[in-house]
């Protein structure tokens, strides 16, 4: 790869995976810059670990750059990097809880239908009522407590803005799969935020 | 409709995912029932209070290792 190529602005995504593997490290360069905060993110979330979340994000972009020559571009660049930081940040998760085995397929548990419990109206502008690092804190602790089959779901379709076919594809799972988790998901971090967030 | 219909749907609700009947449908339960509103409006208020980047920023010193580790690999591969 060259670092010498004139540098290319806001090209788009197929462009630059064009340019990369034709050796440019600056459209590589760009790719990671596009991408570099949801993959932290997303190995944040899924790890719930700031050290495993930077090894994620390391390891991730290190792959992708060694295995750009085989990506065949028949899913966008952002789906496959993505692939790699999910299956990287379980392998994570995993060696820190050895205990247990830790899949994105298990079937959901049936502890019943998921009922809404809390009616109450929130704050108007729930992220004022606390500080910023105080309502980090909160959404932390509440994605943490999901497991991580639904956890993954709602950071990918929700925060990091795949679509759900783009989701099932990364994950492995069936659309009504990713479909179900991402549904409890939500309501399960609704009635969490709720008591904390809700008026009065 | 009922209530439990509706937070059965309300996932594909959110999502834009239902036909447009079941869609009206829903709207206008939620009209007439606190509940419904609360929850609708409460869990859309959840996706995006997760969606806030500034909450999740990718700390200087993380980005300047990437781009470190990946720069000395490129230099690795040209040499």
């Amino acid at each position: 790869m060259s670092e010498t190529s004139p540098r290319t602005v806001e090209q788009s995504e197929s462009a630059l995976v064009t340019a990369a593997k034709a050796g440019s490290y600056d459209a590589f360069e760009q790719l990671v810059n596009r991408y570099e905060h949801k993959i932290y993110r997303l190995g944040l979330n899924i790890t719930g670990n700031p050290e495993d979340a930077e090894d994620v994000l390391q390891e991730a972009f290190l792959k992708a750059f060694e295995n750009l020559p085989k990506f065949r571009e028949d899913s966008r660049f952002y789906t496959w990097i993505v692939r790699i930081a999910v299956n990287q940040a379980l392998m994570k998760l995993r060696k820190r809880r050895s205990d247990k085995l830790v899949s994105l397929d298990d079937p959901i548990e049936e502890d019943g239908e998921v009922i809404p419990r809390d009616f109450a109206d929130w704050a108007p502008n729930p992220e004022q009522l606390l500080g910023r690092t105080e309502t980090r804190e909160v959404l932390e602790k509440a994605i943490q407590d999901l497991p991580p089959s639904f956890r993954t779901v709602f950071m990918l379709r929700d925060v990091d803005g795949l679509s759900t076919e783009e989701t099932a594809e990364v994950l492995g799972l069936t659309i009504s799969a990713v479909k179900a988790r991402l549904f409890r998901a939500r309501l399960r971090l609704r009635e969490e935020l709720s008591k904390v967030f809700k008026r009065g | 409709m009922d209530c439990q219909q509706v937070f059965r749907e309300i996932s594909n609700f959110l999502d834009g995912d239902l036909d447009p009947e079941l869609k009206r449908a829903i709207e206008a339960h939620a009209c007439g029932c606190h509940h419904c509103e609360v929850v609708v409006d409460t869990t859309r208020k959840t996706i995006e209070l997760y969606c806030d980047g500034r909450l999740f920023a990718l700390p200087l010193r993380v980005r300047e290792r990437l781009h470190a580790t990946l720069r000395q690999k490129c230099h690795q591969k040209l040499s």
